[in-house]
């Protein structure tokens, strides 16, 4: 037998004294971490298969167990670190492409963590949001410059199809397949509570949840898995995914082994066949042929919906984003490089990409150059992990945030980062029907709507400080941020004073 | 009901159509329009001049004739229904189409069929009569491509890369000489009768819609592609 070089990443630490055997962290552990040993009667654990997903550390009864870094290692070296050492190790024992899960666990820089918001003093007073008017609602789409009107004041401009949110908050695309249905009916339910949309990734709509259209953006990806007229039809808006922050450049591939009846269904292809959504649409090679995708959904839909362009966030982004402005695109989507993913090769998530925050100022600041911003709304994702984040990103030029990675995280998530194994502990990156049940989605719903509506009392109440009292007065003004620890060269890019400035 | 299409820009034209009271429609003088039929159910097209691109796209419970070439994108992601082409086809000609069937008398454009899928009671189908570009079937995921080769000689008639990540469906190619340079994970075949019988039904909607005889398709041989293992499903190592 081969020898393995990699040694468990995590020790299991079980209190005797506490544990009474009720054998639930073996129930629990779809990894098969946890067993019983009747001869001994003790519970016994196998440490190399855990993923450090807490499931059991939560549903102990009486918490007996917690799980800790193990404290063996290789001999130190800054050069090369342990990980360093295991990724070679994995390859030399399989020869294959490194796969991993959810956003870079990289120690990049975090730009968000870096500009502080303003507040009023004395003069321009601030705003207290629970006695006071405050309007965080907005509109995404393409804005006229001039309104037209008849001699009786009626309108004449035909306003674009628009998106009409109660806060500047979505929820980001992840397909069924991806996650479950159970974390799908959560996101939808907990959408329409809020007013607000959530995505269905590539991965078609359960026909369940056709219900919750007006709240609903439906996807198109370059597999066109389960798009059809009805589908098109059924959303708020449709958006064309032409890159995703955590693998800018490669496409996806659902294992044919994770598309059981129900995602079969969704998805309209056969059980058991792999879902495949190449790199490129290929007939797109241009910014043209964007805008004959474009189109032919509009026509499809009879112009009724916003067409947003999801792109990730690379080194051109800027001028991208000037094309799709030009493409007859309503809204346009940019992904940054420390959002979340259900699996993507590891080189390509933790090298591949920019943060988001500045391809948001880059590209705010290019649209407002070429007087074409608002032509478009801008929606920017790729961990976003606060209200401060969201507020921070309306000001740096964002019309709407989106969410995924905190949505997850809300319900009940722990960034294990395993969700290419399919075995989520919390029934949430998994299609194996006794974990999936494990989300309730009427509390998976609850817990969304929670989160999202205290971000949006905390976007108040720091708007409020401001002096401001509606998030389009908020909407990129710069003056409201100072950096801090910045360079003068990402400082000019962030189009923002250094604090104290 | 007849539309002229001249000079006609492509909104108008197409909410003309759209708006029709009539089930049948037909539209004269078309001079590269796009996006016609797209989005448009319960009608029966019959277009003259040449239709620009994305004709068909999303098509739904309708049929399309075109008495003419049509350009890239025909029938892209389209559910059921028809599509006949009295000329030459396009790039992307079916584009991840799931059901129904697209007829072209002449030859396809690069990447015909690419990522088309099937679903269920859906099988989609595609005929070419001539030869086509290179990606034929590129990422094939389900349904029946079949291409004629008629008027090809003493070359395969596919260009390059012909199944390139093809992993589901079938291909059946006629042609004098065998194919060269396919994926290594294509397996190809000689058809036998057995084979044929399963595009009988499709052949003999050609040669009638086309006005073509039935002896002088089978004067050739026809070969099968279908995928082997593909290689997604291990190339990669958890980390």
């Amino acid at each position: 037998m081969a020898i393995n070089f990699i040694h468990p990443e995590f020790e299991i630490i079980r209190e005797e004294k506490r544990c009474i055997k009720c054998r639930a962290c073996e129930r629990q552990c779809a990894n098969e971490v946890h067993s019983y040993d009747q001869e001994f009667d003790c519970m016994e654990s196998d440490e190399s298969k855990c993923v450090d997903c807490q499931r059991c550390v939560s549903l102990c009864p009486t918490r007996a167990l917690k799980i800790r870094k193990t404290d063996n290692r290789y001999r130190e070296n800054a050069n090369w670190q342990q990980q360093a050492m295991e990724e070679i190790f994995r390859q030399a024992d399989t020869g294959g492409v490194l796969l991993s899960s959810m956003g870079t666990p990289k120690d990049y820089p975090n730009y968000w963590d870096k500009i502080l918001i303003n507040a009023s003093q004395v003069t321009n007073p601030p705003i207290d949001p629970l006695r006071e008017p405050m309007e965080t609602k907005v509109f995404l789409g393409k804005k006229l410059n001039k309104l037209e009107f008849d001699e009786n004041g009626e309108l004449l401009s035909e306003i674009p199809p628009q998106i009409e949110l109660e806060m500047p908050i979505m929820f980001s695309a992840m397909s069924y397949g991806s996650i479950s249905e159970n974390a799908h009916k959560s996101l939808a339910r907990a959408a329409t509570e809020l007013g607000t949309c959530y995505n269905t990734g590539e991965g078609g709509l359960n026909q369940d949840l056709y219900k919750y259209g007006a709240n609903t953006i439906v996807q198109v990806a370059s597999g066109r898995f389960g798009v059809h007229k009805d589908y098109l039809n059924a959303g708020a808006a449709i958006e064309i995914k032409m890159g995703q922050g955590a693998k800018p450049g490669i496409g996806g591939h659902l294992p044919g082994r994770k598309i059981l009846e129900k995602v079969s269904r969704t998805r309209m292809i056969p059980v058991g066949v792999d879902a495949i959504s190449p790199a490129p649409h290929h007939d797109i090679y241009s910014i043209e042929d964007l805008r004959q995708l474009i189109f032919s959904l509009k026509e499809a839909t009879n112009y009724e919906k916003p067409v947003i362009v999801k792109i990730a966030a690379v080194h051109n982004v800027a001028a991208i984003a000037s094309g799709i402005a030009r493409s007859g695109a309503d809204i346009i989507a940019i992904d940054g490089f420390r959002g979340g993913t259900g699996a993507a090769p590891t080189r390509i998530r933790d090298n591949v990409g920019i943060p988001i925050e500045l391809a948001l100022a880059a590209v705010d600041q290019r649209l407002r150059d070429e007087k074409i911003r608002n032509d478009v709304s801008i929606v920017i994702g790729g961990s976003i992990r606060s209200s401060a984040d969201v507020v921070k990103a309306i000001a740096l030029g964002a019309d709407a945030v989106y969410i995924g990675t905190a949505a997850l995280l809300a319900l009940g998530c722990h960034l294990c980062r395993t969700c290419h194994t399919g075995k989520c502990n919390w029934g949430i990156a998994t299609q194996r029907e006794d974990l999936v049940k494990r989300l309730n989605p009427d509390i998976g719903a609850k817990r969304l709507a929670n989160l999202v509506s205290a971000w949006n009392h905390e976007i108040m109440e720091m708007m409020g400080g401001m002096g401001i009292n509606s998030i389009e007065a908020l909407k990129g003004n710069r003056l409201m941020l100072r950096g801090i620890g910045m360079s003068a060269k990402e400082l000019e890019i962030f189009g923002i004073s250094h604090a104290g400035e | 009901m007849i539309i002229q299409g001249k000079d006609v820009y492509f909104t108008d034209l197409n909410k003309a159509i759209k708006q029709a009271d009539a089930t049948e429609v037909t539209v004269e003088n078309i001079i590269g329009q796009r996006y016609i039929g797209s989005g448009v159910e319960g009608k029966n097209l019959i277009l003259y001049g040449t239709p620009g691109n994305a004709l068909g796209a999303y098509l739904n419970n309708c049929n399309i004739t075109v008495h003419g070439n049509v350009q890239d994108a025909v029938g892209d992601t389209m559910n059921n229904g028809e599509i006949i082409v009295h000329g030459n086809g396009g790039d992307t000609l079916g584009y991840a189409m799931r059901g129904g069937a697209i007829y072209v008398k002449g030859n396809g454009g690069y990447r015909v069929g690419i990522h088309m899928k099937e679903y269920k009671e859906l099988k989609p189908v595609i005929v070419v009569g001539g030869k086509v570009g290179s990606f034929l079937g590129e990422y094939q995921a389900g349904g029946i491509i079949v291409i004629l080769g008629l008027g090809v000689e003493n070359i395969f008639p596919t260009g390059n890369y012909c199944g390139t990540g093809m992993h589901g469906g079938v291909m059946y190619i006629r042609s004098d000489v065998p194919p060269e340079n396919l994926p290594r994970h294509l397996i190809v075949k000689k058809c036998i009768k057995e084979d044929l019988n399963q595009i009988m039904p499709f052949i003999k909607n050609y040669c009638q819609l086309f006005n073509v005889k039935e002896a002088d398709i089978f004067k050739k041989s026809f070969y099968k592609l279908t995928p082997g293992a593909n290689h997604y499903n291990t190339i990669y190592a958890p980390n």
